[in-house]
């Protein structure tokens, strides 16, 4: 909503400069978005009249011409194309001054000499002075201003167009009476009644109405002026208070109807009578009937739309748009007005499920006063036959379902216990009334309260008590802490908070990142072949046009980006919702991923430069598992999932359920996402990693701890976890640790066999464990290790 | 046999001259062991007439003390020695750098969301997630705001299909909370939320922290009360804060609320527009409709609701200039954050 301060002033003075305005607009609930001067600065710029013209001797477009300011005459080269003799048009005299933007210096009128011949000042346009966007030559005065008449004072340029954000439950605010409204209560100036005129019929000439969609349409106004002037044009008073509420001038009778919405906030239309048949009938649009719109648009109705028909078809979205076929054009001589009450349920959302907005749909979603049509009806009538001419019949009116005026209970105790403070009862009333709400009747405990016909945002106490604060003021409120009742309250602690695992991944080295959970459709396909991605109706891009199945792709986009910037070890780690359809269900499950790439440690002085490898990315996992206490529930299993290289990827078990994967990026898709080393992944769900046991402790044995190195050389193909299950069956359940501390493959052992040593740690609760203890496990292992897996001691 | 003296004599030279601690071993033994020069010596005594035993005797002891006590202080001397030669070959530079994992840090979006995670579970709000593909039902309808509201507009939605969208803010956790729970409520929800608008100052994805507080008797100043000690606590600063009437359709009264520009001190500058004021968070009384249809009693309780962008907030906290840095996960930009 775009006002102009001037016309403002017109119907309410608010006794403050232009600032003061704003901010207390601002400050009631009206946001002040920006101000817009309505003309450029400029100075020294009167009324000149031309008062000869010849061409310029060397220069086919420029004219010579002899302005006159009422005191002097002064010769000036211009180059408009309208400029003539007896034109009256905005002249700037030398030592003007005009400022393009503020941050520009001015520029001065001086004299000059232009092909040779002296020019003593210009004459303007409107682009100049900043009244328009462009202009194709002078701007042309009317005959009756004075001569030297500074233009500022003569067009009010002095002037401020004000821009509101205004929320959608002040419709009543979206026109200049409803602004004035407003702004009388807020500086508590008395408000000014537009001045309306009741224009009698000089004709009989009418059309019927009839509404058929009663709730839809509770009001409908309309009425016939024959014989406009088609070749009339809307005074520059009503073109220029059009513009500085952001409205281009059209044509007369558009520009009327446009000036009513903009001062009563009644939307209307014009319908070319000639074109309207047998009558007007207000219904629901039929299946599939079809609708040219004023912008040429064909669009296919549906049955929840409103609108008003002639006898045989569709000929306006009521409420949203006209159509092409009855609409104003140069040629209409006759008119049909349209001034009605639409029900704000029935245009709300319809606009939108079009792809459209207007000025009309916009104030009947949020609701105009319903009281306003014969009032409008008036005063365009009024502004037409004095534009356009013409004869205006009788206003036909027809009536649906009319709203019932709406009565609120205030309690008064009601505003003490919503906002902390005691509105004396007297104030209560002074600041309803003022808005226009009604005192149906007073208790001393309570009010009632009728709503006016033009506020539908208000329909319950607490609406009032809104309207109470906002006038009263919101920073005179007071303030509390606000605690309430706060019982101490558990904490679950077996449990391993997000904060802790992020922590843990930081102090591993990684990077937390944030990537979009919407992702490229291609990208997703290639990193989670395996998934069916959940796609937006409604994509900002095809780029973003699917939901992500796994953070892994907005990991491996992340990498790729740092490495066209010349990261070389990076370390990422995300953790987030990922997305998928399971069975029709949209599933959404919590995931931590992360992954590895370059060296295993920065650069550094001392170490070597070996690139981190599978068994790192594994470390790190074993790590942030063993935060819940239960390491022994982690099992891992070759895979061959996803994105992963086949030979280096394990399922990663919790508690005997599978929960994610961590291996290297297959090479194959490292080279399509064209990564300088394939880095390595993980992938987990977040709330098995998050489950914990609480410590359970054990007694400390008092006996000293055995152990008891082997090494064996067994089959490559024999897995760690198999030769590790063998082992722990074996030996005992006094076995404290067992570890691998070497993995041997090269020269020293057959091809096709590896060495591994093996570290056994005992310990028994209550005594010593002997030699022969320790010596009959050992033989049993090794035993067990032959008969199994055909496994030697290492010589 | 040699006198004491001169046996004193050679043995002090030789302890002297040895180079290592097994030579003065050796030394020791020699002198003053079982077979020894000293032990011989004493033996020796009992050829002596009586009355010059007592007086020899004594002249042995003290060669043996002397003996002994220059053997220990060069063995202290020869330790002292080779601790020094360890120490001084094992000089380094110590102002090489250390060795270790680089470190890595966490994301500003996560900083700025614990860090009002830590304020308000202070005062005991608890942390309250939902899912982020929403049912329209939680996202609008129970949130006053149905179909055909002007309100929806204002929301740029993505919907995955029909009925179901990507929620536009975390105000349905809210609703989940409540219908899922009994009052009193008093908790807080951030997360990602989404709308289909991309440009400068508007990315599709952004995150929020929604806050919640149901009780009986709660006030409007216990709503202004808790947001002006939030924002003084986030900006550890006493800036001032301000409230303006606007409109959400789940609240009522509602404000929009502002702070005086951390960045100007009020004074006005390009971050606030010239306008000495930053808009920093939307709030309101939860509206009775939301409440009735969570399953609350509105004649009994009551409570109020607050919503925080939390890219705005690290952007005035940490000096973020363009909302898209967030997302484009530069590593130059995230480490400088730790």
């Amino acid at each position: 909503m775009i006002f102009s301060v001037d016309w403002l002033h017109e119907l309410v003075d608010p006794k403050m400069d232009n600032q003061s305005l704003m901010d207390e607009l601002t400050m009631a609930g009206l946001e002040v978005e920006r101000s817009i001067p309505v003309a450029r600065d400029f100075s020294g710029i009167v009324v000149g009249e031309v008062d000869s013209v010849e061409k310029h001797p060397d220069a086919d477009k420029l004219s010579l011409c002899l302005v006159n300011d009422g005191s002097n005459i002064y010769q000036v080269v211009c180059g408009a194309p309208n400029v003539r003799a007896g034109l009256k048009a905005p002249f700037a005299k030398v030592g003007a001054e005009i400022i393009g933007s503020a941050d520009e210096k001015p520029f001065i009128i001086k004299p000059v000499k232009i092909r040779g011949i002296e020019s003593n000042g210009m004459l303007c346009s409107a682009e100049e002075l900043g009244l328009a966007e462009s202009s194709d030559g002078l701007l042309e005065l009317s005959d009756d201003v004075g001569l030297g008449e500074d233009l500022r004072s003569l067009l009010n340029l002095n002037d401020l167009s004000i821009e509101l954000d205004l929320t959608p439950n002040r419709g009543d605010c979206l026109s200049m009476i409803g602004l004035a409204r407003e702004v009388g209560v807020l500086t508590r100036q008395e408000v000014k009644t537009a001045k309306v005129e009741i224009v009698d019929a000089t004709i009989g000439a009418e059309f019927p109405i009839e509404i058929t969609a009663k709730d839809g349409c509770p009001r409908y106004l309309g009425r016939v002026i024959k014989n406009v002037n088609p070749s009339a044009e809307s005074p520059v008073w009503m073109r220029e208070k059009l513009r500085r509420s952001g409205l281009r001038s059209i044509d007369p009778i558009v520009d009327v109807t446009n000036y009513v919405l903009m001062e009563f906030g009644q939307p209307m239309h014009a319908f070319d009578y000639s074109t309207l048949e047998g009558k007007i009938e207000v219904r629901m649009a039929n299946e599939k009937e079809k609708l040219t719109l004023l912008d040429g648009k064909e669009i296919e109705l549906t049955p929840d739309i409103l609108v008003i028909a002639d006898a045989r078809k569709a000929v306006a979205m009521a409420g949203i748009m006209g159509g092409l076929d009855t609409s104003v054009t140069e040629a209409t001589r006759d008119v049909f007005l349209e001034c009605a009450f639409f029900a704000p349920l029935a245009i709300a959302g319809k606009a939108r499920s079009y792809g459209m907005h207007t000025d009309a749909s916009h104030r009947y979603e949020r609701g105009v006063d319903y009281q306003l049509q014969h009032r409008a009806m008036a005063r365009a009538t009024q502004l037409l036959l004095e534009i356009v001419g013409g004869e205006a019949g009788p206003v036909t009116e027809a009536i649906g379902n009319l709203p019932e005026q709406l009565k609120i209970e205030l309690q008064f105790s009601s505003i003490l216990s919503l906002l902390g403070v005691e509105i004396a009862q007297d104030e209560v009333i002074d600041i309803l009334s003022r808005l226009g709400f009604g005192i149906a009747s007073r208790t001393e405990s309570a009010l009632e309260v009728e709503v006016p016909s033009f506020r539908f945002d208000v329909t319950i106490e607490v609406d009032l008590i809104e309207e109470l604060a906002r006038i009263y003021g919101y920073n005179k409120l007071p303030k509390t802490p606000g605690l309430g009742s706060q019982p101490l309250r558990s904490q679950a602690e077996a449990s391993v908070s997000i904060g802790r695992i992020r922590q843990l991944l930081v102090g591993l080295g990684y990077q937390e990142v944030v990537t979009y959970s919407f992702i490229d459709p291609i990208l997703s396909a290639l990193v989670c072949p395996q998934d069916v991605a959940i796609p937006l109706q409604n994509p900002i891009s095809e780029e973003m046009s699917v939901m992500r199945t796994s953070i892994l792709p907005g990991l491996l986009s992340t990498l790729s980006y740092n490495e066209n910037r010349q990261r070389e070890r990076i370390r990422l780690f995300e953790s987030g919702l990922v997305f998928s359809l399971e069975a029709d269900d949209i599933c959404q499950v919590a995931m931590i991923a992360g992954l590895i790439s370059g060296s295993k440690f920065p650069e550094n002085w001392s170490n070597d430069k070996e690139l981190c490898d599978f068994y790192d990315v594994k470390g790190d996992i074993e790590v942030l598992l063993g935060l819940g206490g239960k390491i022994d529930a982690l099992n891992f299993t070759p895979a061959q999932y996803g994105c992963f290289h086949s030979g280096q990827c394990a399922r990663v078990d919790y508690d005997g359920e599978p929960i994610g994967h961590i291996g290297a990026l297959h090479p194959a898709i490292a080279r399509k996402l064209d990564l300088k080393t394939a880095p390595f992944l993980f992938e987990l769900q977040l709330d098995p990693v998050k489950s914990a046991i609480l410590p359970s402790v054990e007694t400390l044995s008092r006996y000293p701890e055995v152990s008891r190195d082997i090494a064996i050389v067994i089959a490559d193909s024999v897995s760690a976890d198999a030769i590790l299950a063998l082992i722990r069956d074996q030996a005992g359940e006094f076995l404290t640790n067992l570890r691998i501390f070497d993995v041997y493959q090269g020269d020293a052992v057959t091809k096709g066999k590896k060495s591994i040593a093996l570290g056994l740690t005992w310990q028994h609760p209550s005594r010593t464990l002997s030699d022969e203890d320790i010596n009959t496990i050992i033989s049993s292992c090794v035993n067990a290790l032959h008969d199994k897996f055909n496994a030697n001691l290492r010589s | 046999m040699a006198e004491p003296d001169s046996l004193l004599a050679e043995a002090l030279q030789a302890i002297t001259d040895s180079g290592d601690e097994n030579s003065l071993e050796q030394l020791r033994v020699q002198y003053l062991g079982k077979k020894g020069s000293l032990t011989a010596l004493l033996k020796s005594l009992g050829q002596l007439p009586a009355g010059e035993r007592p007086a020899a005797g004594e002249n042995i002891n003290l060669v043996k003390r002397q003996i002994q006590a220059a053997l220990e202080a060069r063995k202290a001397s020869l330790v002292e020695d080779s601790l020094n030669a360890q120490l001084s070959q094992e000089v380094i530079d110590v102002t090489l750098p250390g060795r270790r994992q680089s470190a890595g840090g966490l994301h500003p979006i996560t900083i700025t969301i614990d860090r009002i995670t830590s304020i308000f579970s202070s005062a005991g709000y608890d942390v309250a997630e939902g899912p982020e593909i929403e049912d329209e039902y939680h996202n609008f309808e129970a949130l006053n705001i149905p179909s055909h509201h002007p309100a929806r507009a204002m929301h740029d939605t993505f919907y995955v299909s029909p009925g179901t969208v990507l929620r536009t803010h975390t105000s349905p956790v809210q609703i989940r909370v409540m219908e899922n729970g009994k009052p009193p409520f008093r908790m807080i929800c951030p997360g990602r939320v989404y709308r289909c608008d991309s440009d400068l100052t508007h990315t599709p994805m952004f995150h929020q922290v929604e806050g919640l507080l149901i009780d009986e008797g709660v006030s409007f100043a216990d709503l202004k009360g808790t947001i002006e000690d939030f924002l003084h606590a986030y900006f550890e600063e006493e800036m001032p804060v301000r409230f303006r009437p606007s409109y959400f359709p789940f609240t009522e009264p509602s404000a929009e609320v502002d702070i005086g520009c951390v960045s100007c001190g009020g004074n006005g500058c390009r971050i606030c527009g010239h306008s000495g004021w930053l808009e920093i968070m939307g709030c309101g009384m939860v509206h009775p409709h939301v409440l009735e249809m969570s399953n609350v009693d509105p004649k009994k309780y009551n409570g109020f609701a607050f919503g925080i962008g939390i890219e705005r907030l690290a952007m005035l906290r940490y000096g973020v200039s363009d909302l898209r840095t967030y997302y484009e996960n530069d590593l130059r930009f995230l480490q400088q954050f730790h």
